[in-house]
């Protein structure tokens, strides 16, 4: 509840900081108030209803949301190139605080209202960011996309809550699912309807096959730093809101969702492994991945279990990951080249520690052990086996596998001989950032066991 | 009979699942940007509806009050929205959605 007031009140600041003129000291600011929206999160003192019992902070919501908010931190230091000297620094800083804090309450909610308001919140301040650079052409072209698909995704989202409200009385969490599960009276066929209308809703949101298809459009034109944000806190935040609402709330009706996400989660892995090997952009490519690596989030969905605690590991690992590449990718593009896979060409001459950060990131996107991405897949697919999903687990493989070949494609050009021109320069406050997030990746796939209590 | 203002609640539904479905197949089949707005709009107003007439028959004010956040949420989103197709229209002076292939595999 204190993190919402944080973060708004960010925000808030990010604003009045044009009217005042202490724009050189916002990013400070605004990284010192989400060092301390960190604490108050992990802390998470206000566990409970807060809000009329319109959000609820239990130990699911405190963990998801202290990763969304110290992702956000590790954020505002990459983008802090991109935002300084340049003019609209308030107003998207702005932006993108607010829609943290959209992506903290779907983290939080227990109304089918804030569902809505949450996605909303988050996607209309993002619809702006991703066209930000205003007189790029893909930029824009992006952007329209995205507000396209998401607004038509909204659409179905709110006719699933209207129906669950058609049948059930109620937008509150609680209220639907007693609904659904003790059957004293049958529900109304249009619930069922409800659900799946709200499954395709948020799966848009979540970007899986069959609805990823703006997905990749929409990361490759956006600038870097929103794309990064895209693929780290918005994946993160709309998985959370998957899991409470599935696997809490629609649990007791699972016989209507669960095929349709097993055969969506087949179709994830097999269409995003095959599409990212033709990709020459490397942004477009990892686009593609993200959508694989949600293939995978929904392994552990479908397998049933510990679901909140798998996933959260598993996105830890991935969102840390796909920061330091999107990192190394703003780096580049900063310093005036494009991102092509023959750009990455003998990268470890010109930086090493951008070829060795990507390296170590793709790794772990590839899923090689020790690092932590191979610790997520490896305790998804035990318990996918565990459960008797073998079928799954082996598509999974087989996926992965094909995983291993692009990633390797991008790594074997950084590390090529050919391509030498002059080096790339960077600061060492991105070799700091580039070095904690390292660490942090190695470090939880050392440490399995930390995020498994949930 | 569940009504909802002396009206069968099942009325609301199909009309409301009707007006839904033609959003979306505008959406999915017009070409031009405004009118794709429009449709999207078509499909939030049919949501609105339907939440309206259940919100009647349970005598629930909930159902109500969803409208209304429903309403400035899309005043807001058409508001950026509008915003991002004049961006789109001065770099390309058309609101035809098929110029938008520049970003393909």
């Amino acid at each position: 509840m204190y993190l919402i007031y944080i973060i708004c009140g960010l925000g808030i600041v990010s604003l009045l900081a044009e009217i005042f003129n202490f724009k050189k000291a916002l990013l400070p600011i605004i990284m010192l108030g989400l060092l301390a929206a960190i604490g108050v999160a992990a802390v998470g003192e206000n566990t409970g209803l807060a809000f009329s019992g319109m959000v609820l902070f239990d130990r699911f919501s405190v963990v998801y949301s202290t990763m969304i908010v110290a992702i956000a931190f590790c954020w505002f230091w990459m983008a802090y190139s991109y935002f300084h000297n340049r003019p609209y620094l308030t107003d998207q800083s702005a932006l993108v605080l607010f829609s943290i804090v959209g992506a903290v309450i779907l983290t939080a909610f227990a109304n089918m209202a804030m569902l809505f308001l949450g996605i909303e919140i988050l996607s209309i301040a993002l619809y702006a960011l991703s066209g930000s650079k205003k007189n790029n052409l893909f930029s824009t072209e992006s952007s329209f996309k995205y507000f396209l698909m998401g607004s038509f995704a909204t659409g179905f989202l709110l006719m699933g809550i209207a129906l669950v409200y058609g049948a059930t009385g109620s937008f509150e969490l609680m209220s639907i699912q007693t609904a659904s599960t003790n059957g004293a009276q049958p529900l109304p066929s249009f619930f069922y309807v409800g659900v799946l209308l709200i499954l395709v809703g948020i799966s848009f949101k979540v970007s899986v096959v069959p609805f990823h298809f703006w997905a990749p459009d929409v990361y490759e034109g956006a600038p870097t730093p929103i794309t990064a944000f895209m693929s780290t806190i918005v994946k993160m935040a709309a998985f959370a809101a998957l899991i409470r609402l599935f696997t809490v709330c629609f649990a007791a009706t699972s016989i209507t969702w669960l095929v349709v996400f097993y055969v969506m989660c087949v179709l994830t892995l097999l269409v995003s492994s095959v599409s990212a090997v033709y990709q020459s952009n490397v942004k477009r490519m990892l686009a593609y991945s993200s959508v694989g690596h949600a293939g995978y989030i929904l392994i552990a969905i479908v397998s049933g279990g510990n679901v909140g605690g798998l996933v959260s590991y598993y996105l830890a690992g991935y969102a840390v990951a796909s920061l330091i590449a999107f990192a190394v990718i703003h780096q580049i593009e900063e310093s005036g080249r494009t991102v092509f896979l023959s750009d990455f060409q003998g990268l470890f001459r010109k930086s090493p520690w951008l070829a060795v950060s990507m390296t170590i990131a793709l790794l772990s996107l590839a899923g090689i052990p020790p690092l932590a991405g191979f610790f997520g897949k490896y305790l998804l697919l035990t318990q996918a086996i565990g459960n008797g999903h073998l079928a799954l687990a082996l598509v999974a493989i087989f996926t992965s596998l094909i995983g291993v070949y692009y990633y390797f494609k991008v790594i074997i050009a950084m590390y090529s001989a050919v391509g030498s021109d002059q080096n790339i320069m960077i600061s060492t406050s991105q070799k700091a950032l580039l070095f904690i997030l390292v660490t942090l990746v190695v470090v939880l796939g050392v440490f399995p066991d930390w995020f498994t209590f949930l | 009979m569940k009504t909802a203002q002396g009206i069968p609640l099942d009325y609301y539904l199909w009309l409301s699942a009707a007006l839904f479905t033609i959003g979306v197949l505008g959406v999915l089949y017009r070409r031009n940007a405004i009118v794709i707005f429009m449709c999207i709009e078509l499909m939030l107003n049919a949501v609105n509806l339907l939440l309206v007439a259940f919100s009647n028959y349970y005598s629930d004010a909930s159902g109500q009050v969803f409208v209304f956040f429903i309403m400035a949420v899309a005043a807001a989103e058409v508001a950026v929205g509008l915003a991002i197709l004049m961006l789109m229209y001065r770099n390309t002076k058309t609101t035809d959605i098929n110029i938008l292939n520049r970003l393909k595999w």
